[in-house]
C-alpha cells in the first residue's frame, strides 16, 4: 500500500501546509477524474464513444496539483489528453461525457470529440490534436494577458514527445524574450505512444530544456499532488511578478495505452504495476488523509459513492442527449 | 439487475475478438482498475480493466471463447453496495444507479458504418464484381489475395532488398512496428539502421530525409498520417520539389513521403483532413493514391525507384481491404497511369482511394438500373492521366468525378476543368462531382456520415448526368 506522504516538498522547500479543505478536494478531483476515465473507456468499450479516447488515469495529480495554484483569469491549454484537465477546470463532467460520445450536449456540441473540446466560461483553450500545436498557442494566450495589463497566467500543458516539436523551442525563445506569463508544464509520463523518452531525447531532463533560452525549469514528483502543488505555487508567483516564463517537468505515470487502442506492448507489467501499487496519486494522498485524521474511512466511502453517482449521471446524459441536429454540419465554419 | 461485464471494443473497427483468459473466478472481488481479462483481436492482446466494483457472480463466456461479439455479456457482477447518485448535488436528478448502462438506452452510434458505405463491416472488401483485369499483368499470372498493408510491406521490403540506399523513417515504424503496422516486421529483417523511429518532429525529419536524398540515399519518410505532414509541408514544398528546378537540374530528390490520408473513422476535424489536392498542386511533385493492393505495391516499388519527390497517398480504412495481387518477383506499376477498371458504355465514373469502393458500388447499383458505368480509377494525381479520362467520354458523353476530398480546388475541379477543355464536343451533360462537404471533418457520427460522398449521392449524380431521375 501507499505510505503518506511526509511533509511537501518540492525543490527541498517546505510549502505552506494546505488546509484539510483544501486535501479533500484535491482527493475529490482526482477520483473524479479516475471515475470519468474508467466510464469513459467503458463507453468506448460499449462502440458509445469512437475515434480516439486517450485516457489520463495515472496523472491525476499533475492537473489537480497545478490547477489547485490557478485563481480566476487564468488559463489552460493542452493537447488531446484532456479530460482531466476539463474536469478540474471546473467544466460539467455530463457535458465532457457527451462531447465523447458526440451528441448534442456535448461542449462542441458533438463537433468536435475526445480531442476538441472549449469552454471560454472557463478560461479552458482545448483539446489539440496535433502534437506540439498547443505551445505556441498557450504562449499567445499569456502574450494577450501581458498585452491587456493583467497578470494572469496561462498555463500549457504538454508531453514528453511533444517536447521534442520545433514550434516548443520558437516559443521558448519568444516567451522568454518577451516576458510572457507561460508556465510550460511537461506531462513526461515516460512514453510517447510507445516510444520511451530515452529513445526519443537527447536530453532526457526535459526541465533544462528551457537553458539555452534562460527559462529557469524544475523537475516535480507528479505523482505527488501536494509536490505538484507546492511547484506550481512558485511558478505562478514567479509569472505574476513579471519574470517571465517557467517550465515545471512532471515526472508521472499512464496506466493505460496510450489510446483506447494501444496494447502498450513496449513496456512490462511490472513496470506499470510499480506505479500502480506503490506510487498511485489518489491512494498516497488518501493514506495522508487517513493518516493525518483528516477524513474516516466512512467520510472517504461516502465521497466515492457521491462521484460515482455524478459520473454515473454524465454517463446518462451522455446517452440520452441526442446526435447533433443534421444541419449542424453546415453551421460555424465561418462567422 | 446485477451489473454485467460486456465484452469491449478496443477500436473502432473491432466487431468481435477472443476471450484469450480470465484472470478472475466467481467469487473473485474486483476494484475499479483491476485487469480481470485478457481478450484477443487480429491485431493484438488487450486486457480488460473492472470498471465497476463487486463480487463476479458468474463468468457467462469460458476463456478460449472465440468470435465473442462485442457487447455481449460475459460475465456477471454482484454489486455490494449500489452507489446512488446524490440529490441536489452535481449528480443532479433521480438517475438510476445503474452502474453499467446499457447500449439500448439510445441506439449506439454506428462505427465502422459512419465512415461511408465502402467501409461498412471491414475488413471485409466491397465486392471486386465484375472488374476488368489489368491489362498490365501478363494473362495467366497467378495472384493471391493479400491486404493493402501487406502489399505496402512486400513493396519497401523489396525495395530495401533490392538497393541498399532505400532507408524507412519515421514515428513508431521500427520497435512499435508501424502505428498502422505496415512496417511489421521490417526492424527484424533490415536491422535499426534502415528502419529508424524518429521522435515526434516531422519537420525536422522530413527537411532530415531531404538531404539524406541529397547526399545520394533514398528515403521513404512515413508520417503516422498525412494530418502531421503539415508540420512538414515546408520542407516538402519548398526543399523537395523546387530543389531540382532551382539547381538547374542538378540537385535531384528521390524521397517518398507516404502514410494514410483523408478520414479515418471518428478522429474529427485535425486528423481527417484529405491532402490529395494539396500535393497534386505542386510542381516538382509527383503524387499517387492507388486503391487496389497490387497498384499499392506496384505503384510504391516505382516511386522509391522514382528519382523525383513522391507523395504517396494510403488510406487507413483500406488498409485492411483484400485484393488479389500478380505473383511476379518484380511488379511495378509505372506512374502517372490511370486505369479503366471496368468497361462500361453510359457514363464515366471517375475517382482514386477510398471512394473507389463507392464507385465500384455505384456501378452496380447502376446495373440494375439499366445504366452501363464505366469506371476510372486515376491511380496517379500528378502527373494526371487525363488522356484515358477523355477517352472514356468520347465513348460514354457524361461524367462524375468523385473524392473524399473538400470541392473546392479539388481533383475533381480539375478533371472537370481539363474534360471540359480537351473533350466539350462530347459532353453530353456538364460534368459532376461528388466530394465531401465543404465543412472541417466533425466528430458526431451522424454528421460525419454526411460530411463524406455516399453511394446515394454518387448514383443519384450519375442518373442526374444521364437525365435519368
Ligand atoms: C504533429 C503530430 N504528429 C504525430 C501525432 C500522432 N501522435 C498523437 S499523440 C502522439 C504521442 C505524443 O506523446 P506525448 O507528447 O508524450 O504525450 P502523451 O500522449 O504521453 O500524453 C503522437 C505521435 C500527432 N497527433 N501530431
Ligand atoms: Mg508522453
Amino acid at each position: 500500500m501507499a505510505k503518506a506522504a511526509s511533509a511537501p516538498r518540492a525543490n527541498g522547500t517546505p510549502a505552506a501546509k494546505p488546509s484539510k479543505q483544501e486535501l479533500l478536494g484535491y482527493y475529490r478531483t482526482m477520483l473524479l477524474i479516475r471515475r470519468f476515465e474508467e466510464k469513459a473507456g467503458q463507453l468506448y468499450g460499449m462502440g458509445l464513444i469512437g475515434g480516439f479516447c486517450h485516457l489520463y488515469i495515472g496523472q491525476e495529480a499533475v492537473v489537480v496539483g497545478v490547477q489547485a495554484a490557478l485563481s480566476e483569469g487564468d488559463k489552460v491549454i493542452t493537447a488531446y489528453r484532456d479530460h482531466g484537465h476539463m474536469l478540474s477546470t471546473g467544466m460539467d463532467p455530463a457535458g465532457v461525457m457527451a462531447e465523447l460520445t458526440g451528441r448534442s450536449g456535448g461542449y462542441s456540441k458533438g463537433k468536435g470529440g475526445s480531442m476538441h473540446m472549449f469552454s471560454r466560461e472557463k478560461n479552458f483553450f482545448g483539446g489539440h490534436g496535433i502534437v506540439g500545436a498547443q505551445v505556441p498557442i498557450g504562449t499567445g494566450l499569456a502574450f494577450a494577458n501581458l498585452y491587456r495589463g493583467t497578470d494572469r497566467v496561462c498555463t500549457t500543458y504538454f508531453g514528453d514527445g511533444a517536447a521534442n516539436q520545433g514550434q516548443v523551442y520558437e516559443s521558448f525563445n519568444m516567451a522568454e524574450l518577451w516576458k510572457l506569463p507561460v508556465i510550460y508544464v511537461i506531462e513526461n509520463n515516460q512514453y510517447a505512444m510507445g516510444t520511451s523518452v530515452e529513445r526519443s531525447s537527447a536530453e532526457t531532463h526535459l526541465f533544462k530544456r528551457g537553458s539555452s533560452f534562460n527559462i529557469p525549469g524544475e523537475q516535480v514528483d507528479g505523482m505527488d499532488v501536494l509536490a505538484v502543488k507546492a511547484a506550481a505555487d512558485k511558478a505562478v508567483k514567479w509569472c505574476r511578478e513579471g519574470n517571465g516564463p517557467i517550465i515545471l517537468e512532471m515526472k508521472t505515470y499512464r496506466y493505460r495505452g496510450h489510446s483506447m487502442s494501444d496494447p502498450a506492448k513496449y513496456r512490462t507489467r511490472e513496470e506499470v504495476d510499480q506505479y500502480r501499487e506503490k506510487r498511485d496519486p489518489i491512494d498516497h494522498l488518501r493514506a495522508t488523509l487517513v493518516e493525518r485524521k483528516l477524513a474516516t474511512e466512512e467520510e472517504l466511502k461516502e465521497l466515492d459513492k457521491e462521484i460515482r453517482g455524478i459520473v454515473n449521471h454524465a454517463a446518462e446524459f451522455a446517452q440520452t442527449s441526442p446526435e447533433p441536429d443534421p444541419a449542424e454540419l453546415w453551421t460555424e465554419v465561418v462567422h | 439487475m446485477p451489473p454485467e461485464i460486456l465484452m469491449p471494443a478496443l477500436s473502432p473497427t473491432m466487431e468481435e475478438g477472443k476471450l484469450a483468459k480470465w484472470h478472475v473466478k466467481v467469487g473473485d472481488r474486483v476494484n475499479s482498475g483491476d485487469v480481470i481479462a485478457e481478450i484477443e483481436t487480429d491485431k493484438a492482446t488487450m486486457e480488460v480493466e473492472a470498471v465497476d466494483e463487486g463480487v463476479v457472480s458468474n463468468i457467462l463466456v469460458p476463456e478460449g471463447t472465440e468470435g465473442v461479439k462485442v457487447n455481449t455479456a460475459i460475465a456477471t457482477l454482484a454489486g455490494d453496495d449500489e452507489p446512488k447518485p446524490k440529490s441536489g448535488g452535481n449528480g443532479a436528478s433521480a438517475a438510476p444507479p445503474a452502474p453499467t448502462p446499457l447500449p439500448k438506452a439510445t441506439p449506439a452510434p454506428a462505427k465502422a458504418e459512419a465512415k461511408s458505405p465502402a467501409s461498412a463491416s471491414a475488413p471485409a472488401a466491397p465486392p471486386p464484381a465484375p472488374l476488368a483485369a489489368d491489362p498490365a499483368i501478363p494473362a495467366g499470372t497467378e495472384v493471391h489475395t493479400i491486404t493493402v498493408r501487406e502489399a505496402l510491406r512486400e513493396a519497401m521490403a523489396e525495395e530495401m532488398r533490392r538497393d541498399p540506399n532505400v532507408f524507412l523513417m519515421g514515428e513508431e515504424v521500427a520497435q512499435y512496428q508501424g502505428a498502422y503496422k505496415i512496417s511489421q516486421g521490417l526492424l527484424e529483417e533490415f536491422g535499426p539502421k534502415r528502419v529508424i523511429d524518429t521522435p515526434i518532429t516531422e519537420q525536422g525529419f522530413a527537411g532530415l530525409g531531404v538531404g539524406a536524398a541529397f547526399g545520394g540515399l533514398r528515403p521513404i519518410v512515413e508520417f503516422m498520417t498525412f494530418n502531421f505532414a503539415m508540420q512538414a509541408i515546408d520542407q516538402i514544398v519548398n526543399s523537395a520539389a523546387k530543389t531540382l528546378y532551382m539547381s538547374g537540374g542538378q540537385m535531384g530528390c528521390p524521397i517518398v513521403f507516404r502514410g494514410p490520408n483523408g478520414a479515418a473513422a471518428r478522429v474529427a476535424a485535425q486528423h481527417s483532413q484529405n491532402y490529395a489536392s494539396w500535393y497534386a498542386h505542386v510542381p516538382g511533385l509527383k503524387v499517387v493514391a492507388p486503391y487496389f493492393a497490387a497498384d499499392a505495391k506496384g505503384l510504391l516499388k516505382a516511386a522509391i525507384r522514382d528519382p523525383n519527390p513522391v507523395i504517396f497517398l494510403e488510406n487507413e480504412i483500406c488498409y485492411g481491404r483484400s485484393f488479389e495481387v500478380p505473383k511476379l518477383d518484380d511488379y511495378v506499376v509505372p506512374l502517372g497511369k490511370a486505369r479503366v477498371v471496368r468497361e462500361g458504355t453510359d457514363v464515366t465514373l471517375v475517382s482514386f482511394s477510398i471512394t473507389m469502393g463507392i464507385i465500384i458500388q455505384a456501378a452496380e447499383a447502376l446495373e440494375a438500373a439499366g445504366i452501363s458505368a464505366e469506371l476510372i480509377d486515376l491511380r496517379s494525381l500528378r502527373p494526371l492521366d487525363i488522356a484515358t479520362v477523355v477517352e472514356s467520354v468520347k465513348k460514354t458523353n457524361r461524367v462524375v468525378v468523385v473524392e473524399e476530398g473538400w470541392p473546392v480546388c479539388g481533383i475533381s475541379s480539375e478533371v472537370a476543368t481539363q474534360v471540359m477543355e480537351q473533350a466539350f464536343d462530347y459532353l453530353d451533360a456538364p460534368v459532376a462531382r461528388v466530394t465531401g462537404k465543404d465543412v472541417p471533418m466533425p466528430y458526431a457520427a451522424n454528421l460525419e456520415k454526411l460530411a463524406l460522398p455516399s453511394l446515394d449521392e454518387v448514383v443519384a449524380a450519375a442518373k442526374a448526368v444521364c437525365y435519368r431521375n
